[in-house]
C-alpha cells in the first residue's frame, strides 16, 4: 500500500499544472465554506452578545422580539411608550440594582438617536461583559451634549466639539429638523461591534428640550423656544421607550419578570435578553442556512472539476496503467492509485484552505476589529469546522471513486496491451 | 531436465462467448533456460497469447501451466501475484513510467513483488545498487540515470525496460517486439545484451516478433501460425 501512495503522489506531481488548478478551485471553495461558517458563527455570537449584563429589558407590552428589535437594535419604532412613572417605580424596587431609561424616535443622518441617562455609560455591557469605552471625550453633561458611536463618528467624520443637528423621526422627513437646537459632540465611543456603534446618544432632558416647541411631529407655528431658555422648563420626560434593568441578584429574574407583567398601572413587558436574542436569531436562521448551502454548492463544483480533470487525464494514461499491470499491479491497485490521487487533492485543498483562512483572519482580522469591533480571532479550526472539513474529505473520497472505478474497468479490459 | 517452464495443452480462447475462436493451441512447451523466438505476424493472436501468459486473460478451455502452476486454477489476484513474482515483461516501446526516475522504473517489480525484491537483494547488493548493476551490464551510462526517462533515446529506454524485466531474476522474460523501434545495428546489439543477461539471470526468454531476421541468435524458433490452429486475422 505504501508504494501506491508514493506512486500516486509522484503521478500527481507529474501533472501538477492541471491538478494544481483544480487544487486552487478546491482550496478556494474550502476557504469560502469555512469562511462562511466562521462569519456565521461570529455573527451569531456577536449578535447574542449585542447586550450583556442586562437582566431584563422592559417596555410597553408588545412581542418580545419586537421589543428587542427597537430597544437593542434600534430597528423599527415602538408602537407604544411606557410612562415615566413606571420607570420610577421600577427603579425604586428593592430588587433592582440599576435601571437605565431609553428613549428613541429621532435620528441624525440615518443614525438612530438614543435619549438616555449618564448611567447608560456605566451599566451597559456587551460581548463578554465589556463596558463601553470612550476613545475621546466624556459622557454628556450639558443638555445639548451628544456622545457618538464609533461608526457614526467614523462615517460622518465628526470630531469632538463639532456641532450636529438632529432630525425628527427616523425617516428624516425634509425640513423636520431640530435646527434651532444644535448639539455639541462631547464624547466618541470605541467600536463594540454592536448597534451602539451606530447610535447618537443624548440625555433624556435633551430629548425633552428639542420637542418642547413641537406638537404632533411638527414645530408649532409662531412658537419657538431658544436653547438658552429650555432650562426654565421642566425637562423631566413624560414617556420613555424602554428600560434596561440590572438586578441585585440574578436569581430573582423570573420573579421580577412576573412582577413587571403584573404591574397594575400600565401593561408592561419584561424580556430576558438572551432568550429574546435566540428567538430573533431563529428568524434569521434561513439566511445563514442559505449562505451555507451556497458555499456547499461551491465545494461541490470544485470537486466535480477535480473528478473531470482526473477522468480526462485517464485516457492518456492507459499505457502507464498497462505498464503497472505488467509489473504485477492488480486492477484493485490501479483503482486505489487513481482514487488516492483525487483524495490527495481534496485533503491538500482542505489543509491549504484552512491555512488561507487563518492567514486572511490574521491580516484582515485586526482591521475588522478596529472598524467594526467584531472579534475575528485567528483561532484554530473549531469542532464545527472540523466536521465540515471531514464532510468535504468524505465527499471528495466518494467523488474520487469515480475515476478510480473507471481506471479499474479500463485496466481490466486493456490488460497488458492498451487498445488505443 | 526439469519440467517445462511453459506448458500449454488443448488451449482454446475466444474474446466473446460464442464468438470466433482466437487461439486453438494443441500443444506448446518451453524448457528452462531456452531462448525462444516466437514468430508472430500481426493477426496471429500474438497479443492474446501474451495476455494469457501474463495471466490477465483466461482461456475458455485447456491447460496453461507456468513453472508447474496451473494458471487456469488461480484467482485473478493470484495470477497478478504470479506475474509479479515470476514474469518480466518488455514491450515494443513507451515501456517506462514518465514520472519515475530511471532507477525507480527499474525497481517497479520489487515494489509489487516481495519475491523479486528478495531475489534482487540476494546478491548482497542494495536494491538500488542491483538496479545500477543491471543498467551497467546493459550498457546504460551512469550519467544517464539521473535524467528524466522522457529524455532518453528509444534505445536507452528499452535498456532501462530490459533491466526492469530482469531485476529480481524472474524465471520467465517475455519480450514483445522490443527492438521494433531500433535501427538494425542497435537491434542486434540489444538482442545480444538481452540474451546474455537472461542467461546470467537464469531466465527463460520468450521473444515475440514478426521479423524473421532477428531469429538468428535464438536456441529455437517457433511460428505462432504453426502452433495455433485458428487461421486468419484473429486479433
Amino acid at each position: 500500500m505504501r508504494h501506491l501512495f508514493a506512486l500516486a503522489a509522484r503521478s500527481a506531481w507529474n501533472r501538477r499544472l492541471t491538478l494544481g488548478m483544480t487544487l486552487v478551485a478546491v482550496l478556494l471553495s474550502v476557504t469560502m465554506l469555512l469562511g462562511v461558517e466562521r462569519i456565521r458563527h461570529d455573527a451569531r455570537s456577536g449578535f447574542a452578545h449585542s447586550v450583556s449584563g442586562t437582566d431584563l429589558i422592559v417596555g410597553a407590552r408588545t412581542s418580545p422580539v419586537q421589543l428587542m428589535l427597537y430597544a437593542v437594535f434600534r430597528l423599527g419604532e415602538a408602537t407604544n411608550n411606557m410612562r415615566w412613572q413606571s420607570y420610577l417605580d421600577l427603579a425604586a424596587n428593592p430588587a433592582v440594582a440599576w435601571a437605565v431609561p431609553l428613549s428613541l424616535g429621532d435620528s441624525h443622518r440615518g443614525f438612530p438617536v438614543l435619549g438616555t441617562s449618564a448611567a447608560y455609560f456605566e451599566h451597559f455591557r456587551y460581548g463578554d461583559e465589556h463596558p463601553l469605552r470612550f476613545t475621546a471625550g466624556v459622557p454628556f453633561a450639558g443638555v445639548f451634549d451628544a456622545v457618538l458611536g464609533a461608526e457614526v463618528a467614523h462615517q460622518l467624520g465628526y470630531r469632538l466639539g463639532d456641532h450636529i443637528v438632529l432630525a425628527h423621526g427616523i425617516g428624516g422627513v425634509l425640513g423636520a429638523e431640530h435646527q434651532d437646537k444644535p448639539f455639541v459632540i462631547t464624547g466618541i465611543l470605541a467600536p463594540t461591534g454592536t448597534p451602539v456603534d451606530r447610535t447618537v446618544h443624548i440625555g433624556l432632558a435633551a430629548m425633552e428640550a428639542i420637542h418642547l416647541d413641537w406638537a404632533g411631529g411638527a414645530p408649532l407655528p409662531g412658537f419657538a423656544i431658544p436653547p438658552q431658555y429650555v432650562q426654565k422648563f421642566d425637562l423631566t420626560p413624560k414617556e420613555i421607550t424602554a428600560v434596561l434593568v440590572g438586578l441585585k441578584s440574578r436569581a430573582g429574574v423570573f420573579k421580577m419578570q412576573r412582577f413587571i407583567a403584573d404591574y397594575r398601572n400600565e401593561a408592561l413587558l419584561a424580556v430576558l435578553p438572551g432568550v429574546a436574542l435566540t428567538q430573533l436569531w431563529q428568524v434569521m436562521g434561513m439566511v445563514e442556512q442559505a449562505l451555507l448551502a451556497v458555499s456547499a454548492m461551491v465545494v461541490a463544483v470544485g470537486l466535480a472539476g477535480l473528478v473531470a480533470v482526473v477522468l480526462a487525464g485517464l485516457n492518456e494514461r492507459r499505457r502507464e496503467l498497462a505498464i503497472l499491470r505488467s509489473v504485477g499491479a492488480r486492477p484493485l491497485d490501479v483503482f486505489v492509485l487513481l482514487t488516492l490521487e483525487g483524495l490527495f487533492v481534496t485533503v491538500l485543498g482542505c489543509v491549504l484552505g484552512v491555512a488561507l483562512l487563518a492567514a486572511l483572519a490574521a491580516v484582515v482580522g485586526p482591521q475588522i476589529q478596529a472598524h467594526y469591533g467584531i472579534e475575528v480571532l485567528p483561532r484554530f479550526v473549531s469542532v464545527d469546522e472540523l466536521r465540515l472539513l471531514a464532510a468535504v474529505v468524505g465527499v471528495g473520497l466518494l467523488a474520487s471513486l469515480v475515476p478510480g472505478y473507471r481506471a479499474y474497468k479500463l485496466s481490466l479490459a486493456d490488460g497488458l496491451t492498451p487498445r488505443l | 531436465m526439469a519440467s517445462a517452464v511453459i506448458h500449454i495443452e488443448q488451449l482454446l480462447f475466444r474474446w466473446t462467448a460464442g464468438g470466433a475462436l482466437c487461439l486453438d493451441i494443441p500443444a506448446f512447451a518451453v524448457a528452462p533456460g531456452e531462448r525462444i523466438f516466437l514468430y508472430g505476424p500481426s493477426g496471429s493472436g500474438k497479443s492474446t497469447l501474451l495476455g494469457l501468459l501474463g495471466g490477465v486473460l483466461q482461456p475458455e478451455r485447456g491447460s496453461l501451466r507456468l513453472l508447474d502452476i496451473e494458471l487456469t486454477e488461480l484467482s485473478a489476484a493470484a495470477r497478478d501475484r504470479f506475474r509479479a513474482d515470476h514474469v518480466g515483461f518488455l514491450f515494443q516501446q513507451f515501456n517506462l513510467i514518465p514520472y519515475l526516475s530511471v532507477i525507480d522504473n527499474v525497481l517497479l517489480p520489487c515494489r509489487f513483488s516481495k519475491r523479486r525484491l528478495q531475489r534482487a537483494l540476494s546478491g548482497g547488493n542494495s536494491m538500488r545498487a542491483e538496479a545500477a548493476r543491471l543498467l551497467d551490464h546493459l550498457d546504460l551510462d551512469a550519467g544517464l540515470r539521473a535524467r528524466p526517462v522522457t529524455q532518453l533515446s528509444v534505445g536507452q529506454q528499452q535498456r532501462v525496460a530490459a533491466a526492469r524485466a530482469l531485476i529480481g531474476r524472474p524465471e520467465i522474460v517475455i519480450a514483445d517486439e522490443p527492438t521494433s523501434a531500433l535501427d538494425a545495428e542497435r537491434q542486434t546489439a540489444f538482442l545480444d545484451l538481452l540474451a546474455r543477461e537472461c542467461g546470467d539471470a537464469g531466465s527463460t526468454l520468450v521473444f515475440v516478433s514478426h521479423d524473421h531476421r532477428l531469429a538468428a541468435g535464438f536456441s529455437r524458433e517457433i511460428a505462432l501460425p504453426d502452433i495455433n490452429r485458428v487461421r486468419g486475422d484473429a486479433s
